[in-house]
């Protein structure tokens, strides 16, 4: 078990302990508040660069991470490879090998392979990577910031602070994952994160939407759909990866949303303290039904938010206890 | 000591180990009204005052003077708390404090700002501090209150309020808190 | 030189073994026994507590000619060949473009005739290996093919494959395959399970592989055909040809050391240098094929040697080309699995040597193609392609020192029990004292 991500890489978050996952929670929460001055930055990670070298196009997530990463007063090299001239067949150890040329201190990372960033992290092994999200294995930030959103919404509810409940407020709580977990890195992350605060993790998705061996998963898989909604405090609602190949899983989109879509109808079924949630970007009429994405109880608006401070949390802890300080 | 304390004194890995009590409770409250009235006195009264204490050894000593000086000229001085580790240029050399917060309501432009520390040793926090405040603002003076100063300043930083002055040995640790002030050492825990 | 004696080794036998000396004149082994007179002038080579056997006949080499000359040619494998142990090997036809017809197939045993040890060739079923018609099967047997493979991929259409088994049987040929349903494997990078799944990578599913070995055991009942099942990966797989050839029908199977060595787990680091085809298993299916191979289930040992230049094992798991080195460390693999210290040598030379040359169809020579006989009983007036192995010689694996011109090898850094001390081949002491003499 991993005990916190200072100085180290951010792959994966299975693994690590609740107390890592709790250290970045309480971190971002001083975040939060940078983020509300008028002022937004910190000096923390002067002088040093950061490299975001995404080969698979999130304008959202890059803008997040570059974001945190310039209020911590980085100097941030945005490479967008999805847009450059790198083909499939360009060697990953080439293509880190150019930046690192550079002058690189951390680079954040994103791409269409499952462990590209793993085997970047053993090219480069100087340089802290985090993983913006590899294929279909995880995406450790989004993980993080949908656990610090649920987590910062119940303190609220309860009248105490994220940073004075711990991790509390995820014992036994009812965390229900709907749709294409076979396909989704945000569910693997997410699912690792929940289960290590405590919480009680439930899957509802059509049978050829989980993967195989869903049963080696600390989840249980939902028989009624209609019945886990009542269940669960929180509906993390997942995309349907179409550029995965989901397509040829179910047979047809309308299928999937009368099946499990989170549509209206079931929206208002669902108890009042239930929090609905999605990372992003949405299927609106897919997975969710576009009135529910709006309603109150719908907290995606805050996820995104929350991805600054988040970010800025993992590059601040990552990068700290690794170069050298800048003396006077 | 307090829970938060100690998570305070302790450094992730090493552990307090007390020698011996320097001062007492009682020691440490005479000092602190010894140094608001000081305060009052160098600053004439407490207008345009603000008191910021630094997380997270000097909150308690921040929030104990403010309500010193409410008692001695029956002024209520704004309270801030300021958290100066994203402001320390030895990020790779400190351990990652345990989370703490800022807050600092106001804005600080033109205010004679009292910065409030538990120990005062080499000086970088208190060069972070300085950096940190002039994000809320420019004041229009900053004063240095703290309640132990053990030596070793590697800045040019002086106080310009003690509660005791501490000469100590680089291998010795001080822990100062509403309870008291020990000396000792700090070991791997 | 061309008068060899080797000293007081196991002489290793079809059924049994002795200790003793073993004169080769001109290429023949002479004269065989306890004690033997060497003529003056005669090579010493010292196989004291060595074992002393037919060299090793692989019959799953990747040689990168034509096509990839960077990642392997034909002299370059030869020598990793020959270093490892193998006096013959069998070349596999995805080369680019595929060894489908007698001109390619000439090309490849030419340059082969020219270096160190016999290469002979495996044509490929299909034309360009693409799986829709058959090649000139008859045309390359004449040129001394004896085994044909799309190798690389199985042949996916299953009356294609009846179609070759027919028309391969009245030319004696076999047909080799590489069993896996693309319908169901393709796609996928690693065996198919909890670890791919925690992983994100899609996997390759045993019961792709044993679904086609099902169906060709099937097909081979029905046309009288013999089908080698190439590289078998899971328990089941072995299970079903056992039953098959105690049937008595014409199947036989070859394992590769990395699927009795290596388990899923290594995939765990997304290191593109355990990404194979068919995928390493879960622990289970390796325990059961170690078992297999001191059992006798399992026929042969072959390496399915796949050299890729270092770059391409730098790509990203999933679009990494799938494939190992085999060449250098299957020997020492093969008596690991036989128990080491209490390896039987008759099964070590079985698996390696003797039941490859029979499924290869290279017991006796061909003038033909070039090549001597392999897998020798070890009796006087055979063919002498032997080697010396000590079992007792620790070594470590180290990719830079390969004789193969790439380092993809999943072993780097591993210490094996058992190395080849010499390899006589044609003749000629390539290998003595461990080294490329």
């Amino acid at each position: 078990m991993i005990d916190t991500i200072r100085g180290q890489n951010l792959l994966s978050l299975e693994g690590l302990s609740r107390t890592a996952i709790l250290e970045v929670l309480d971190v971002a929460e001083s975040f939060v508040e940078v983020n509300q001055r008028a002022i937004k930055k910190v000096p923390a990670l002067k002088g040093r660069v950061v490299a975001s070298l995404f080969f698979e196009e999130s304008t959202r997530t890059r803008l997040s991470f570059e974001t945190a990463a310039k209020r911590l007063s980085a100097d941030v090299l945005s490479l967008a490879m999805a847009s450059s001239s790198v083909k499939k067949g360009e060697s990953l150890r080439d293509t880190i090998a150019t930046i690192d040329a550079l002058g690189i201190d951390a680079v954040v990372m994103r791409h269409q392979s499952s462990g590209a960033a793993v085997q970047v992290s053993r090219y480069v092994p100087h340089v802290r990577v985090i993983n913006a999200g590899d294929g279909l294995h995880q995406h450790p930030t989004q993980g993080l910031l949908d656990v610090f959103t649920v987590r910062q919404v119940l303190a609220l509810r309860h009248g105490t602070s994220g940073l004075e409940s711990g991790a509390e407020l995820f014992n036994g709580l009812h965390v229900l994952i709907v749709g294409d977990v076979r396909h989704s890195r945000v569910a693997r992350s997410d699912i690792a994160a929940y289960v290590a605060l405590g919480a009680q993790v439930r899957v509802a998705a059509p049978g050829t939407l989980l993967p195989e061996d869903i049963g080696s998963w600390p989840v249980e898989v939902a028989d009624d759909f209609d019945e886990a909604l009542d269940w669960a405090d929180v509906v993390g609602l997942l995309r349907l990866q179409r550029e995965r190949g989901t397509g040829s899983f179910v047979p047809s989109l309308g299928e999937f949303t009368t099946t499990f879509g989170l549509t209206m109808d079931r929206a208002r079924r669902l108890r009042p303290t239930t929090l609905i949630m999605h990372p992003g970007p949405m299927n609106r009429g897919v997975e969710i039904d576009s009135r529910v994405a709006d309603l109150p109880s719908a907290l995606i608006t805050r996820q995104v938010a929350n991805g600054v401070p988040i970010r800025m949390s993992v590059l601040y802890l990552t990068m700290a206890g690794s170069g050298e300080g800048s003396g006077l | 000591m307090s829970t938060s304390d100690e998570r305070q004194a302790r450094p992730r890995g090493l552990t307090f180990l007390a020698k011996s009590q320097l001062l007492s409770q009682d020691d440490v409250a005479r000092a602190l009204r010894r140094m608001a009235h000081e305060i009052v006195e160098r600053n004439h009264s407490l207008e345009g005052l603000s008191v910021i204490g630094l997380q997270k050894g000097g909150e308690p000593f921040a929030r104990a003077l403010t309500a010193l000086l409410a008692d001695i000229a029956s002024d209520q001085t704004p309270l801030g708390l300021l958290d100066v580790s994203f402001y320390r240029d030895d990020l790779s050399l400190n351990p990652v404090p345990h989370s703490a917060m800022t807050s600092i309501d106001h804005d600080l432009t033109g205010r004679t700002v009292v910065l409030v520390d538990d120990v005062l040793f080499t000086g970088r926090t208190i060069r972070a501090a300085l950096n940190a405040l002039s994000d809320w603002g420019r004041p229009r003076s900053v004063q240095l209150a703290v309640m132990v100063d053990r030596g070793h300043r590697e800045l040019p930083i002086r106080p310009d309020y003690v509660g005791k002055n501490l000469p100590t040995s680089l291998d010795e640790a001080i822990v100062a808190t509403m309870e008291g002030v020990w000396i000792g050492t700090r070991e791997p825990s | 030189m061309s008068t060899f004696v080797f000293r007081q080794g196991l002489l290793v036998g079809a059924s049994s073994s002795y200790v003793g000396d073993l004169l080769v004149v001109d290429g023949v082994i002479a004269q065989l026994g306890k004690n033997v007179d060497a003529p003056a002038g005669a090579h010493e080579v010292d196989a004291t507590d060595c074992w002393v056997g037919p060299a090793f006949v692989d019959l799953h080499t990747h040689l990168r000619e034509p096509g990839r000359e960077e990642a392997e040619t034909i002299e370059s494998g030869a020598l990793a060949a020959a270093v490892g142990g193998y006096g013959a090997i069998m070349a596999m036809p995805n080369t680019e473009p595929a060894l489908d017809n007698v001109a390619l197939v000439a090309y490849v045993l030419e340059r082969g005739a020219r270096s160190v040890v016999d290469v002979m060739v495996a044509g490929a079923i299909s034309q360009g290996r693409r799986g829709e018609m058959l090649a000139p099967l008859a045309e390359m047997a004449a040129l001394g093919v004896r085994l044909f493979s799309d190798d690389g991929t199985g042949v996916q259409d299953a009356s294609l494959m009846r179609r070759a088994l027919t028309y391969a049987k009245p030319l004696g040929v076999r047909l080799a395959q590489h069993c896996e349903d693309e319908s169901l494997a393709g796609g996928g990078s690693m065996h198919e399970g909890a670890l791919s799944s925690r992983l994100g990578l899609v996997g390759r599913p045993s019961i792709a592989e044993e679904l086609m070995v099902m169906r060709d055991i099937e097909l081979a009942r029905l046309t009288g055909g013999a089908v080698h099942f190439m590289h078998l990966s899971t328990a089941r797989s072995v299970a079903l040809v056992t039953v098959a050839r105690d049937e008595g029908l014409a199947v036989s199977c070859e394992v590769a050391p990395h699927h009795f060595t290596l388990d899923e787990s290594a995939c765990a680091t997304f290191d593109a240098l355990f990404k194979v085809h068919p995928p390493l298993r879960p622990a289970s299916d390796v325990a059961a094929l170690r078992a297999a191979l001191r059992s006798g289930a399992v026929d042969a040992v072959a390496t399915d040697h796949a050299p890729h230049a270092a770059q391409l094992k730098d790509l990203p798991f999933d679009e990494a080309p799938p494939g190992m080195l085999g060449l250098e460390h299957a020997a020492s693999l093969t008596y690991e699995a036989l128990g080491a210290r209490e390896a039987d040598p008759t099964s070590f030379f079985r698996l390696l040597s003797r039941a490859p040359a029979r499924i290869a169809q290279v017991r006796s020579s061909d003038p033909r193609v070039g090549h001597g006989a392999h897998g020798a009983a070890l009796q006087v007036g055979e063919d002498a392609n032997l080697v010396v192995f000590d079992p007792l010689e620790r070594w470590t694996v180290r990719a830079d020192d390969m004789h193969s011109r790439s380092t993809n090898t999943p072993y780097d850094g591993r210490e094996l029990m058992g190395r080849v001390r010499s390899t006589l081949v044609r003749g000629r002491l390539v290998v003595d004292e461990g080294r490329l003499a």
